[in-house]
């Protein structure tokens, strides 16, 4: 028997700072129910997830749990009532091992030596669901696919009968999607519920029954999966027309502008390097898509080539100008720029305003400051554009950056970093997380740059970005390239295998 | 000889305990989170509350109960200031030390000059004390000493080996991730907070009742500052705080046994805190990942804001 067996929302408002972020929303689940909830960045999603786990208060409405209304003051009362919620910004203790994590929110764990007992759990848990977790490894030493199972692993420990994912196939190979989405549909079958936030299209086709879209704060729709289409729900969701395929426009490859030679970077771990002998370049008019299952050396190797982190050994020239091991600024200055992933742990500073974070990395040029001085007069008028220009939508420049929706920080962060024209962008999963809508603005910069004589270095985790936008794809598997391919190679159907390891080609770089 | 040595060991033990109570106190602290900075005033409260309980009744372990009640009580100012009104917790700090001083100047001024007839006497545990050298150095001690590193141990185990105790060190890393565990951030910081104030009121009472036996104005003479650089120079680790602390009792004895070969007694006294300046340099110089620092420590955490 579950406990919980009906929610339902009626009439949730909440707004942060004067802003709405959901307003008036009504929404209902029952056992053996899976629904998704669709919206573009800042539709707020996660704003009403959060409500619903009793992170936030809302200002009016109420949550009516088996009929009855219920008050959800905190996450607790919220697992008593049977919800358990996946964030998409990982809630982990990144200094912590696996177990601590786990023992922390689990409501069994004894008073005495938690740690043998979680342990047990946690690979009987592993076992039944062919996870692979080491309990005793510390957070930030997993990958993120690993991070969202222990994620998960606690929230169903904890017997959660509504489980709440946010985003939750972003970070995961296809392999693991197609293993979450079969543990999503046992728990179905045994009565649980779940509601899956999404603006992935397939996705939510695929496994939702119902769907629920939400624009700017509000429920502008409502659909049974087995009687819409796709293009029906993209509609609803950012009120227009999607157009799914970019054109790319053939220019001719011009001028070496980065050249990498045999480069072996150490991880964090430090027990085998994180990237082996990696050699590639990159030309102008040309975007290179690096794609692999993340944690496979991408963050490393993308950290190296914009001077976070040191190489053991190889060589990286800019324009035939060697950069090796120099100051990040330095290589930035050379022509590289960097969007990082993680954009708000390493794009922004989240508590600045939007104009100090529009000149980060630039802030020493004369353009921006005289002697000591920064030019506050310059460097606000240059927010001003960038906001224009990359349409980064905010009250003013003067709002602090973190509460900027993520679409936005990340136009912001790439507006940044390409209004200088660098020669060399690289661009390290830079729609992860977003909505169609900035996802096809973003994209389209890339292109922009590329076709104006511009390269780029993409890395990303998801196949459709990179087939769309990239000339030449390296695919890496355990900090190794397993293969260089055109964009009209034949031999990248095969890529599955090569990004799962099994299959590996000799390069001619 | 080796009655010199028993005698330097037995000082440096003796000077090291109210130093360990109150680096164990801002350890527990620290790991939720909370930077107390007022360890200094609660020493001092601590101190004078149990001169002044003792010298009235005469009974001076009640003197202790009720030094330790005190530190808890005004440890709450600063609880209340940093969690519910999220204030700037060194500022908050500052505020408890300097009110801690001030109130215990104050209360104390009667009592100043005037000797405790009965106070916390050394007690030699049976058979361990027998032992050469070690039995007299670390079994025929005041019972501070003993409760000292007790007290350490568990504090240790508390906060490895039990869930309240990942509670407590993941509020101080993560308080949302803790939270949404379903776990009270406020209730566990106001709790570490409070302990903190014990035991740094313990601290105090050693001082007044069991090491001096007196009370002064400003007896705690700066060990309530050096407890915050030797929770750092511990690496937020109780058990290595236990050596810490003595090595630093060691540094206070140093003084007397330096002072016959005709060095300045004024440099000498500057021995400890310069030693302290010291080791929070060479401790900053290393990589701070491997530092062990609570990675939210004196961050205030406010609900609902993102």
């Amino acid at each position: 028997m579950h406990k919980l067996q009906k929610l339902e929302i009626k009439g949730i408002s909440k707004s942060f700072q004067g802003f709405p972020a959901n307003q008036d929303i009504d929404l209902d689940i029952k056992s053996g129910e899976i629904l998704g909830l669709l919206g573009e960045n800042g539709a707020g999603k996660t704003t009403l997830m959060n409500i619903l786990y009793g992170l936030y208060q809302p200002d009016e409405g109420e949550i009516i749990v088996n009929g009855r209304t219920a008050q959800i003051n905190s996450p607790l009362e919220s697992i008593q009532c049977g919800i358990g919620m996946v964030h998409q910004h990982f809630m982990l203790i990144q200094n912590h091992s696996v177990i601590e994590n786990i023992a922390l929110g689990y409501k069994d764990t004894p008073f005495f030596f938690p740690k043998i007992k979680i342990r047990q759990k946690i690979i009987e848990f592993s076992n039944k669901f062919n996870f692979d977790i080491e309990p005793e490894k510390k957070i930030w030493q997993l990958s993120a696919g690993e991070q969202q199972r222990v994620e998960i692993i606690k929230a169903l420990l904890n017997g959660a009968d509504l489980l709440i994912l946010d985003e939750p196939t972003s970070v995961l190979t296809p392999v693991e999607i197609k293993e979450l989405f079969l543990i999503l549909k046992e728990m179905v079958k045994l009565g649980h519920m779940v509601i899956i936030i999404s603006h992935k299209l397939d996705e939510i086709m695929e496994i939702c029954d119902r769907v629920v879209v939400l624009q700017k704060g509000k429920v502008v729709g409502s659909a049974v999966t087995k009687e819409t289409d796709k293009r029906a729900l993209a509609k609803m969701m950012i009120g227009r027309d999607v157009i799914f395929n970019m054109t790319k426009q053939a220019v001719p490859k011009g001028g070496q502008v980065l050249k990498v030679e045999h480069v072996e970077i150490p991880g964090d771990t430090g027990t085998r390097p994180a990237v082996h002998d990696v050699s590639f370049d990159i030309f102008e008019n040309e975007i290179f898509g690096v794609a692999g299952v993340s944690g496979n050396g991408q963050r490393e190797l993308a950290e190296a080539i914009t001077g976070i982190r040191h190489v053991n050994s190889g060589h990286i020239f800019v324009k035939g100008c060697e950069i090796t091991n120099n100051s990040p600024r330095r290589i930035h200055d050379a022509g590289i720029s960097h969007v990082p992933e993680e954009r708000i742990k390493f794009g922004i500073a989240p508590g600045l305003f939007l104009y100090d974070n529009a000149i980060l990395k630039q802030q020493h040029l004369k353009k921006y400051s005289h002697r000591c001085f920064l030019d506050y007069c310059e460097i606000k008028n240059h927010a001003e554009v960038l906001m224009e220009t990359y349409r980064v939508s905010a009250p003013s420049i003067n709002t602090p950056t973190k509460n900027l929706s993520g679409g936005n920080i990340q136009k912001l962060i790439l507006g940044r970093e390409i209004s200088d024209q660098p020669p060399l962008l690289v661009a390290s999963h830079p729609t992860y997380g977003l909505d169609i809508g900035a996802t096809e603005y973003l994209r389209q910069q890339l292109l922009d740059r590329r076709s104006k004589g511009g390269a780029v270095l993409l890395f990303s985790e998801d196949l459709e970005e990179i087939f769309e936008l990239c000339d030449r794809i390296a695919i890496m598997y355990r900090g190794e390239f397993m293969g260089i391919l055109d964009s009209n190679d034949k031999r990248l159907s095969e890529i599955g295998l090569m990004m799962a390891g099994s299959l590996k080609l000799e390069c001619a770089a | 000889m080796e009655a010199i040595i028993i005698s330097v060991l037995k000082q440096a033990m003796i000077a090291g305990t109210p130093l360990l109570l109150g680096t164990v106190g801002e350890i527990i602290c620290e790991r939720s989170g909370i930077l107390n900075l007022g360890v200094e005033g609660v020493m001092s409260v601590g101190a004078v509350v149990a001169f002044i309980v003792t010298y009235t009744t005469g009974h001076p372990w009640l003197g202790f109960i009720a030094a330790v009640a005190a530190g808890m009580a005004i440890s709450l100012i600063h609880a209340f200031a940093s969690i519910t009104l999220q204030a700037n917790q060194v500022v908050s700090g500052l505020a408890l030390t300097m009110i801690g001083l001030g109130f215990s100047g104050m209360l104390g001024k009667p009592y100043v000059g005037k000797p405790l007839t009965i106070k916390i006497n050394s007690f030699a545990i049976p058979y361990l004390s027998d032992i050469p050298v070690a039995g007299q150095v670390l079994f025929n001690q005041t019972p501070f000493f003993y409760m000292s590193v007790i007290l350490a141990l568990a504090a240790w185990f508390f906060l490895e080996r039990t869930r309240p105790g990942i509670q407590v060190r993941s509020t101080g890393e993560n308080p949302q991730a803790t939270e949404t565990q379903g776990v009270n951030v406020s209730l566990i910081r106001y709790m570490s907070v409070i302990a903190g104030g014990a035991f740094s009121a313990m601290a105090g009472a050693h001082l007044s009742t069991s090491y001096s036996s007196s009370w002064i104005e400003g007896m705690t003479a700066g060990r309530g500052w050096i407890v915050i650089a030797l929770t750092i120079f511990s690496l937020w680790n109780p058990v290595r705080a236990i050596w810490v602390s003595f090595l630093f009792g060691g540094i206070f004895v140093l003084q007397y046994l330096l002072q016959p070969l005709g060095i300045s007694p004024n440099f000498l006294a500057m021995l400890p805190y310069v030693a302290t300046l010291v080791i929070l340099l060479v401790i900053s110089l290393k990589d701070s990942k491997r530092l062990n620092a609570p990675a939210m420590l004196g961050e205030p955490y406010k609900r609902g804001e993102r």
